[in-house]
């Protein structure tokens, strides 16, 4: 059962750190964006091939791995998201599934459909020992990478001026506009480090999902949707909550029920969109 | 032309079939039996309509955007499957009872998506699909899981065997279905009933001001839609007599949403269209380039997005003659 | 004495800390062209959103024809007589004058949930949709798509869709609102059309249409009642002048 609750925490803070950008696009731009996993797989792929054709460390990938679906991100969002900012949800759904029905093949024609592997080095292998419990050392590691990230977005957020502005945006963009805050910029920025968390959310990933293929945006759209549908999208520690929860839920559910299985955890969105639409942990109604 | 003429002429208009609609459906009939090693191919595209034709009942008439559609697809494909396999052989009762099946599950479901934005309903419905599709995974002893399940069907009216070996009988068969069905939303759309979701699709506020009470009216097309999605799922099982887990994906809900956006919402023949030019597509490019005709479909759709729905749709709108002009673009 | 069509006794709206209503009690008898004026700000939307029910009452009631309505929804007023139309319109974009006529008429006789016939088919229906464009003088352009229509006519039809459910009492906000010069005496005859046992409430800002329209009027000001009179006693009324003169002063 500990070993349970430690696997459920490490794979809910992938989930964070993975879907944390689309809460923040979502909160602030009201956008949906369903091609998020796109730039997460981009990440994986960074990861993946800079490792298995250029010899590169795993560790001395990850900065690449946010670095190049930032960029992507940012391109993308300059040319082509800014124009659907005010359209209908309907539009946006459409538009990011086509952008997912693009780079899918394109994944696939370059790279095959085969699942990249990504090797750990040998000091991220095995497991530690501690009160009886096994407590693999890769988990750590990602638990520790997360929780650091969440801990510099809070205090991104919280402690910077960059950050009160975010806020500001989030609370009410029109406003903010008017209080003379360059909100065209803010959500530039904000998209491109969405795109890049995600893509290092990916590269983090792809040892405990099996692998990096071009199924992955279809694959994991919807455990990011669920985080931000439950988690809520007003910060980041909303953000963190719902994604730990469904973490656990979710690796508890397949080992304990596992006729049940991701059943619980669709069953706690569709409640969640019901009951308390903002999200279950987000500071009180829209 | 007195007044009280003009005035009915322009509200009638739409009842009149025109003679473009006429051959359209002759020429299905025609082609059912010229091309007959296509009949497959015909099938699938006509099961696909219609499932396009359900979705557009709820978008393109009453703005309910759906991303779980399939839903209802899997509740008629995997119903019809399992009526079948448990001793119900005659096609045409197990259609009819799994679309009720799949509507009753459509008439529970609507209450959820009265409240909340458009998102919501987004999420909700791709909720509910998903949970469905893990309820089928995870219970192979009802639904074969991942081997399927195993069936046999009675000829039609005794004469006509459908399945494996008759495919001109299932195109046929299919294309009656969705015909039939096809008549009926036709009624139904110009229909007070109809003219009233149109109203709450383009001004839920003024139609409320005037009477009109918006979740009896959602709820009712809701339900005749998710009916419909499951006559298209039952046809399915029914003519291919293979149905598989993947009926409740995420992709199916998708693909049914891109037929229709690019066949044109709101008119009803968007769907039939729009999954005969999708299909035709994917074959042709499945060819030539195997895999990534999805490539096309993705940038086509953002073309379209990015080109502005409504545009391109109010200008191919506007060469459609008059009397199939009813309802708006979504 | 007699029902009145519509009255409010002591109506209160609060929005947290800020009282939008304040104790309106209004009266109107049936028949009545009652107008109802004030300054920006000074509650009318907030009151007409109480009157026809989008907003509860925080305290007092609201009656129609006697019956106390302040706990019924808006579509359930709806069908108990009460319309009104929209300061900004609230039409139908893509459907013609004819079709949105249509749809009034049908809901109003009850027909607008049948999947049988059309309604462009029922005689009944047809001959008072064809009676209200001609009284609109809509006719011309009943087939056009809503939203190409000229402003003017738009703004008929706003009223010719309420009408069109035979409402026994019309709230009519500010209908001549963004009109331009040369149409808004078609906006003034059409008013001057209504039924005469049809009660109407208007609220305007335009004053000459204010005094040519109505018999009585009465005077909001920071969500209370200033005063309510006939046009030739609210006109000489010094408060009521300094309600607009002395605004217009300091702005």
């Amino acid at each position: 059962m500990p070993t349970i609750l430690f696997d459920g925490i490490a794979y809910g803070m992938l989930l964070f750190v993975l879907a944390c950008g689309l809460s923040v696009t979502l909160g602030l731009m009201n956008f949906v964006n369903l091609a998020h996993g796109a730039f997460a797989m981009a990440g994986g792929y960074v990861t993946a091939l800079l490792m298995n054709r250029a010899g590169v460390p795993f560790l001395a990938t990850l900065p690449a791995a946010f670095a190049a679906p930032a960029i992507l991100g940012v391109i993308l969002e300059r040319t082509l998201y800014r124009r659907l900012y005010g359209a209908s949800p309907l539009d946006q759904v459409l538009f990011t599934i086509g952008l997912v029905f693009i780079a899918m093949p394109i994944a696939n024609y370059f790279l095959g459909d085969q699942p990249q592997q990504v090797h750990l080095p040998p000091f991220l292998q095995g497991r530690v020992e501690w009160a009886g419990i096994g407590f693999g050392i890769y988990r750590l590691f990602i638990i520790a990478v997360c929780g650091a990230i969440a801990l510099a977005l809070q205090l991104l957020l919280i402690g910077t001026r960059f950050g009160a502005q975010l806020r500001a945006a989030v609370d009410d963009a029109r406003v903010a506009s008017g209080l003379g805050i360059d909100v065209d910029r803010l959500f530039a920025i904000t998209f491109a480090v969405g795109c890049g968390l995600a893509g290092l959310g990916g590269a983090l990933a792809a040892d405990v999902v099996g692998g990096i293929d071009p199924t992955f945006p279809v694959k994991f759209m919807v455990s990011f949707l669920i985080v931000v549908t439950v988690g809520g999208s007003r910060g980041i520690l909303g953000a963190l909550l719902g994604a730990l929860l469904l973490g656990i839920l979710d690796v508890a559910g397949k080992y304990y029920v596992p006729s049940i299985g991701a059943f619980i955890i669709y069953a706690v969105m569709v409640a969640t969109l019901l009951i308390r639409p903002q999200g279950l942990f987000a500071r009180g109604p829209r | 032309m007195s007044e009280a003429a003009r005035l009915s002429a322009h509200l009638t208009r739409g009842a009149r079939w025109g003679l473009g609609e006429i051959a359209f459906w002759l020429l299905i009939v025609a082609l059912i039996f010229l091309v007959p090693s296509r009949a497959l191919l015909i099938n699938e595209i006509l099961i696909a309509g219609l499932f396009a034709m359900s979705l557009d009942l709820i978008l393109g008439y009453a703005g309910i955007i759906s991303l779980g559609h399939a839903a209802f697809f899997g509740i008629g494909a995997y119903g019809a499957a399992i009526l079948a396999s448990r001793g119900i052989h005659d096609p045409i009762l197990g259609l009819i009872l799994a679309s009720l099946l799949a509507g009753f599950l459509g008439l529970a479901t609507a209450p959820l998506l009265l409240r909340g934005s458009d998102l919501t309903r987004l999420m909700v419905t791709l909720g509910i699909c998903l949970m469905l599709g893990e309820l089928a995974n995870r219970n192979s002893w009802a639904t074969g899981g991942a081997d399927g399940l195993n069936f046999e069907l009675t000829p039609i009216f005794g004469l006509l065997p459908i399945g494996f070996t008759g495919q001109r009988n299932a195109a046929l068969y299919s294309l009656v279905v969705l015909f039939l069905l096809f008549v009926l939303a036709r009624r139904i759309v110009q229909s007070p009933f109809g003219l009233s979701l149109r109203a709450l699709k383009e001004n839920r506020l003024r139609a409320g001001a005037l009477g009109v009470s918006a979740p009896h009216r959602l709820i009712v097309i809701y339900a005749i839609s998710a009916t419909y999605a499951g006559a298209a799922g039952a046809l399915v099982a029914q003519t291919t007599q293979i149905v598989s887990l993947d009926v409740f994906d995420f992709h199916r809900s998708a693909d049914v949403l891109l037929m229709l956006i690019i066949g044109g919402t709101g008119y009803l023949y968007g769907g039939i269209i729009g999954a005969a030019l999708f299909i035709a597509i994917k074959d042709g490019l499945s060819t030539a380039t195997p895999e990534y005709w999805e490539f096309w479909i993705g940038l086509l759709l953002v073309a379209l997005v990015l080109g502005g729905r409504e545009r391109i749709g109010a200008r191919l709108h506007a060469l459609l003659p008059r009397r199939l002009r009813g309802g708006s673009a979504a | 004495m007699s029902e009145a069509a519509l009255e409010t006794r002591g109506l209160v709206r609060r929005f947290g800390g800020l009282v939008a209503t304040d104790n309106v009690s209004l009266r109107l008898e049936p028949g009545a062209r009652h107008a109802l004026i004030g300054p920006n700000g000074a509650g009318k939307t907030t009151l007409v959103n109480l009157l026809t029910g989008i907003l509860k009452p925080t305290a007092g009631a609201v009656l129609l024809e006697g019956r106390d309505v302040s706990a019924l929804s808006a579509n359930a007023r709806v069908r108990r007589g009460l319309c009104r139309t929209f300061q900004i319109n609230q039409l139908f974009p893509a459907m013609t004058p004819a079709e949105s006529l249509c749809l009034a008429v049908g809901e109003r006789l009850g027909r607008g949930g049948s999947w049988l016939g059309l309604a462009g088919a029922d005689g009944a229906i047809l001959g008072e949709v064809e009676d209200l464009l001609r009284r609109f003088d809509l006719l011309a352009v009943m087939d056009q798509p809503t939203h190409k229509l000229a402003y003017g006519k738009q703004r008929l039809l706003e009223i010719a869709l309420a009408l069109a459910r035979r409402p026994r009492v019309l709230l009519l906000d500010e209908p001549a609102a963004g009109v331009p010069e040369g149409e808004r005496a078609d906006i003034l005859a059409a008013l001057a059309a209504l039924p005469a046992d049809v009660t109407i409430l208007l609220i305007e800002h335009d004053m000459d249409l204010v005094f040519r329209f109505a018999t009585r009027i009465s005077v909001l000001v920071a969500g209370r009642l200033l005063m309510e009179g006939s046009p030739a006693e609210v006109a000489a009324d010094p408060r009521v002048r300094e309600v607009y003169l002395g605004a217009d002063a300091h702005g």
